[in-house]
């Protein structure tokens, strides 16, 4: 699961430079850009649910 | 050396005040049995940060201008990282605005490496502490000060793609504060909580500081420090001109002073008193967040940026501690990752720059986008692989002797200590 989060993290922000790189209107942009960034806000939930999880076993 | 340089040289003088503040803020919010040990790790964090920086870091920070590897995507050029000299070789002797930029950013990268302390104390070992600091100060620094201050992509955004002038941060919201605080996060992941900070059912117990008083006399230091890092970022890196220091200084101290009051306010109704510890937070977190935009907005925004960064501190303090169960004793998390963050959009917001193109926020946001999406995993893997050959935490009877008695031999205090013979003679 951390790994997966890690990985979302990281499909994010790629999300955020494909939008400015390859899109031209500052909308498009935008929206990809926030796109890419609500991505990345899942894989920091994941990364802290694994925390959780493992802080949990632990106990 | 011109007139400029000279009031640069002073303010970069007044930078290692910043590190001498957040060192005190570190040990007074921590335990006194930690205490001589927080402090000795805060000065050898600032020795390796400053050798890693100096012999490898500064050759892949490099400055605008100078040598650089690009990739080139969708026909556009992408710097990503420097190829200067190792080992500083021949560049700091003529004085020059490049030179002074190393001088700032050397400084800058043991205060950077200096947050995640705050994360791990009570439980991190000093020599994965100076190793973490090498990680940090020697690559993790260098290359995303590179994107924003050496010329790198993130700063070429508004000349490539249009979006206003660029990635824009003045004083280090992003690469000194939001680095070092997410560096902070992955150390504080890493480690896990303290021996008995939660208890069955995950509640957290509250373990306060030993020392207020040094708490907020660091508080007066780090002001002072970064009024230095403020200015001296905002000439260099953003072409502030020298007489725009006054307004600098006016913007660091107002949004200092609106988050302290944001956060008395809130403490105040919250828990029927001002909590001294968050407060402190929360001036640290007006300083923080007035790092990005100190040189291009005015004094009304500056107070905005601050009040907004003191609520923003004492919320997420809170979060973090429960229901995220991420133990962080100083809240640098807080502090420097979230106030840094919001200092870089805060930019986007409220920053009137000269003859400036639409889309600052866009860039920004682009900014944000590769600090949490690139520079949190990049931190984290490097942290994570450390803790493979080097484990981090220390073991459990030094959590259960404290840090000072178990790796240093001595505490910081020992007049504290009760001597069982002075008892039994009487």
């Amino acid at each position: 699961m951390k790994i997966l989060s890690l990985l979302l993290l990281v499909a994010g922000w790629t999300i955020v430079l494909a939008a400015i790189a390859l899109l031209r209107t500052t909308p498009e942009r935008s929206i990809f850009a926030i796109a890419g960034i609500g991505v990345e806000a899942l894989g920091l939930a994941l990364a802290i649910r694994a925390h959780r999880l493992r802080r949990g076993e632990s106990e | 050396m011109t007139p400029a340089s000279i009031l640069c040289i002073l303010l970069i003088f007044l930078v290692p005040l910043a590190s001498a503040g957040l060192t005190l803020i570190n040990i007074g919010l921590g335990r006194s049995r930690s205490a001589a040990h927080a402090a000795l790790a805060s000065l050898c964090v600032m020795a390796v940060a400053a050798i890693a920086y100096s012999q490898c870091g500064s050759a892949w920070q490099g400055v605008p201008g100078g040598a650089g590897h690009s990739l080139t995507m969708a026909g556009k050029e992408w710097n990503w990282i420097a190829a200067e000299p190792l080992f500083l070789s021949g560049r700091l002797s003529d004085g020059s605005p490049a030179s002074l930029a190393i001088l700032l950013q050397m400084l800058s990268a043991g205060l950077a490496a200096l947050i995640p302390l705050s994360s791990g104390a009570d439980r991190w070992r000093l020599s994965a502490i100076c190793a973490s600091a090498a990680l940090l100060a020697g690559f993790t620094y260098p290359l995303f000060a590179h994107w924003v201050w050496g010329g790198g992509w993130l700063a070429q955004l508004g000349a490539s793609y249009g979006l206003g002038r660029g990635f824009v941060d003045a004083g280090g919201a992003s690469c000194i504060q939001a680095v070092g605080g997410l560096t902070g996060l992955s150390v504080a992941l890493i480690l896990g909580p303290r021996r008995g900070k939660y208890m069955a059912h995950g509640i957290p117990a509250a373990i306060p500081g030993h020392d207020a008083v040094v708490v907020v006399f660091g508080c007066f230091l780090a002001l002072l420090g970064w009024l230095g890092l403020n200015s001296a970022g905002a000439i260099l890196f953003a072409g502030a001109e020298a007489g725009r220091t006054v307004l600098i200084a006016a913007n660091t101290t107002l949004s200092a002073a609106a988050g302290v009051l944001a956060t008395v306010a809130i403490t105040g109704i919250r828990f029927g008193r001002p909590d001294a510890s968050l407060c402190a937070n929360g001036w640290v977190a007006g300083l923080v967040a007035s790092s990005a935009a100190c040189a291009f907005v005015t004094p009304a925004a500056a107070v905005a940026i601050g009040l907004i960064a003191g609520v923003l501190v004492t919320f997420t303090v809170a979060y973090i501690e429960w229901p995220l169960a991420i133990d962080d004793p100083g809240g640098a998390i807080s502090v420097h990752a979230a106030g840094g963050l919001w200092g870089v959009l805060a930019v986007g917001i409220f920053a009137r720059i000269p003859n400036n193109a639409p889309g600052q926020w866009l860039a920004q946001l682009v900014g944000i986008a590769t600090l949490v999406g690139f520079v949190l995993p990049m931190t984290y893997s490097l942290n994570w692989l450390l803790n493979r050959f080097h484990h981090q935490r220390v073991a459990p009877e030094g959590e259960r002797q404290g840090m000072d008695l178990y790796e240093l031999g001595a505490g910081a205090y020992p007049e504290f200590v009760t001597h069982n013979e002075e008892f039994t003679q009487q």
